[in-house]
């Protein structure tokens, strides 16, 4: 099926006749150093192939054995959801045929996940809170990496053979699991992404996650469903696999809903089936329909023996977590001295943590949230990537802030410096110099520019001589005029008024 | 006696990727049953008090520090591939759409 060809209604119309339930699976890749069940590096970017053992390949008669910071982990994470942590969990075999995964089947859990029944507050960008119940966290380990080739596209479709690199295979993943969600409407796709940004947030918060979406630490996969208002039992749900931008994960619900109403609409029944997301065209097309291949046939993991948690394990590891997210920003706010719709604009540009480091590094909450709302988002903005990722750091911006305060730039000049140092000129003072940007301080310069200014408004100047100093305005618009903005106005102005012999009426 | 039908088996049969003649799919039915029974009869004789058991030896918590050991370098790795190419594992392409 070519993407999308298919029939959608808009939004709005959707949801007047439809209710959606929301439901996601997100995968997070932990940072441990090894792998879950081998002592294998857990590396992103390395030579194919190379970062495997024995285990990783299913070779005969390996054993795997439990990475305990992997266990840890897990454990931090339903923690940090609110799950109660299991008293005893098994791993189990998830059996099926894929070259992902060398040894036939995949090493999770099934009836006994390690953390269950947690629930978190999701706060969308106007402040509207919704509660998501988390079902389940579950143990499991990541699957290798195919590239297809051959065909056109890099597609499986038309592919010749697939090369199959195991360095992935084997990465400890948690996968989190929500209940159904109700009751979100027309708020469902801001809700899908604030959802998967929050989970994100836990994750890297607690240090157990890189938590990089571009590297696919963290994948989520979105299940939607739609039923008539008032009905209770939920429709038939399609789940698009590995929506893996937050962006993404919005539309993609956003596009699901707008299907199913149109599919609806039709008179014909929602296929069970697996979508496939396509950036590109912002739609999904179809993947693979729920079939027999779906009985996986789980069972115990007969090498492996049960996790049993104990009050004294799990209270050092709750003694060890951070401070929330939510509860950080509420502290963050009442520090820095911003109101309600500042720090909410600061928080939805994301760059909270920006201007935690930069206030660190020594300048006032006013001067970090001046540069990283104005100049740095503006440039971000352009660049069309987030803020945090433009290069700037909390010394540039000290640094920065510095040069005006010592009057050496303005900040109209302070704009050209940033050019320079995210062009890779230098630092702030080199560019400074290089550009010769430095505001013009010798008054041999200063004083030639007043004296034209003057002579070219010279009853201007007769009015400053008679008393009316509010008249320097004008003066001083002019020589700034003159030195190309790069004078200091205040000095200027103090030159003009000597110049004329009325500084004793300052 | 258990209920395993033919159908049965080959369902089971599919999912494992194992070719099985008509003749065999009868006889394993039948076999199927007997072994189903046979465990059947465990749970007849395991009370309520019986926790289910997952493992025959009695230990929990094994766990390894999280510390990178020996690797295999991707020559090893690939020693025992069918096929290979660019470093990595060379597979027929697959065509369930996954």
């Amino acid at each position: 099926m070519t993407a999308g060809t298919e029939e959608i209604l808009s939004f709005e119309e959707a949801l007047e006749k439809y209710d959606p339930v929301l439901g996601f699976e997100v995968h997070v890749e932990l940072n441990t150093r090894t792998k879950m069940f081998s002592s294998a590096p857990n590396a992103f970017g390395d030579v194919p192939n190379t970062n495997v053992t024995p285990v990783d390949l299913g070779l005969p008669g390996v054993l795997p054995v439990v990475n305990r910071v992997a266990v840890e982990s897990a454990i931090k994470i339903g923690l940090a959801l609110g799950c109660k942590i299991a008293e005893k969990c098994y791993f189990a075999r998830k059996n099926y045929f894929y070259p992902d995964t060398p040894k036939n089947f995949q090493t999770s859990q099934y009836e006994d996940p390690i953390a269950y029944d947690g629930s978190i507050d999701i706060e969308l960008a106007d402040g509207t809170v919704f509660t998501v119940a988390i079902e389940r966290a579950h143990m499991e380990e990541d699957a290798g990496k195919l590239t297809h080739m051959g065909g056109s596209t890099g597609r499986i479709q038309g592919a010749e053979f697939s090369l199959v690199d195991y360095n992935r295979a084997g990465v400890p993943l948690i996968e989190i699991v929500t209940k159904p969600i109700e009751g979100v409407g027309s708020r469902a796709p801001e809700l899908a992404k604030a959802y998967v940004a929050a989970i994100r947030e836990i994750v890297k918060n607690l240090g157990v996650s890189d938590a990089r979406m571009e590297r696919g630490n963290v994948r989520c996969d979105a299940n939607v469903s739609l039923r008539p208002y008032g009905q209770e039992k939920f429709g038939t749900r399609t789940e698009t696999k590995n929506v893996n931008s937050l962006r993404a994960v919005e539309h993609a619900v956003r596009y699901e809903i707008q299907r199913h109403a149109a599919v609806l609409d039709s008179g014909t029944p929602i296929t069970q089936e697996t979508r496939h997301w396509h950036e590109d065209t912002r739609s999904t097309t179809s993947g693979r329909p729920k079939s027999d291949a779906d009985d996986y046939r789980y069972f115990p993991e007969p090498d492996l023996v049960p996790v049993v948690t104990d009050e004294a394990w799990i209270g050092r590891l709750r003694s060890e977590l951070p401070e929330p997210p939510a509860e950080r920003r509420k502290r963050l706010q009442a520090d820095w001295g911003y109101s309600d719709a500042e720090f909410r604009d600061v928080v939805n540009a994301g760059v909270m943590s920006s201007v935690e480091d930069t206030i660190a590094a020594g300048v006032s909450a006013a001067v970090a949230r001046k540069w990283w709302m104005g100049e740095i988002s503006r440039r971000a903005k352009i660049a069309d990537v987030e803020p945090a990722e433009l290069g700037v750091t909390p010394e540039l911006i000290v640094e920065l802030n510095f040069l005006i305060e010592s009057g050496k730039i303005n900040d109209k000049l302070s704009r050209d410096v940033l050019d320079g140092v995210l062009a890779g000129e230098g630092t702030p003072t080199e560019v400074v110099e290089k550009r010769g940007l430095a505001v013009v301080s010798d008054d041999g310069p200063l004083l030639e520019a007043i004296d034209g200014a003057l002579a070219a408004q010279p009853e201007v100047a007769e009015k400053i001589r008679g008393g009316k100093v509010q008249a320097v305005g004008a003066i001083v618009g002019g020589v700034m005029k003159a030195t190309r903005g790069q004078a200091d106005a205040g000095r200027v102005r103090e030159l003009i008024l000597q110049r004329l012999g009325v500084e004793g009426q300052l | 006696m258990a209920e395993i039908n033919r159908d049965d088996v080959a369902h089971l049969a599919r999912l494992a990727h194992i070719d099985m003649s008509d003749d065999e799919l009868d006889r394993m039915a039948g076999e199927l049953a007997v072994i189903v029974d046979s465990i059947k009869s465990v749970s007849e004789v395991a009370g309520d008090d019986v926790p289910a058991t997952s493992h025959p030896i009695p230990l929990s918590n094994v766990f390894r520090d999280d510390v990178v050991g020996e690797t295999l370098s991707n020559e090893e790795a690939l020693l025992g591939a069918p096929d290979n190419a660019d470093g990595r594992f060379k597979v027929p392409a697959i065509l369930d759409g996954e």
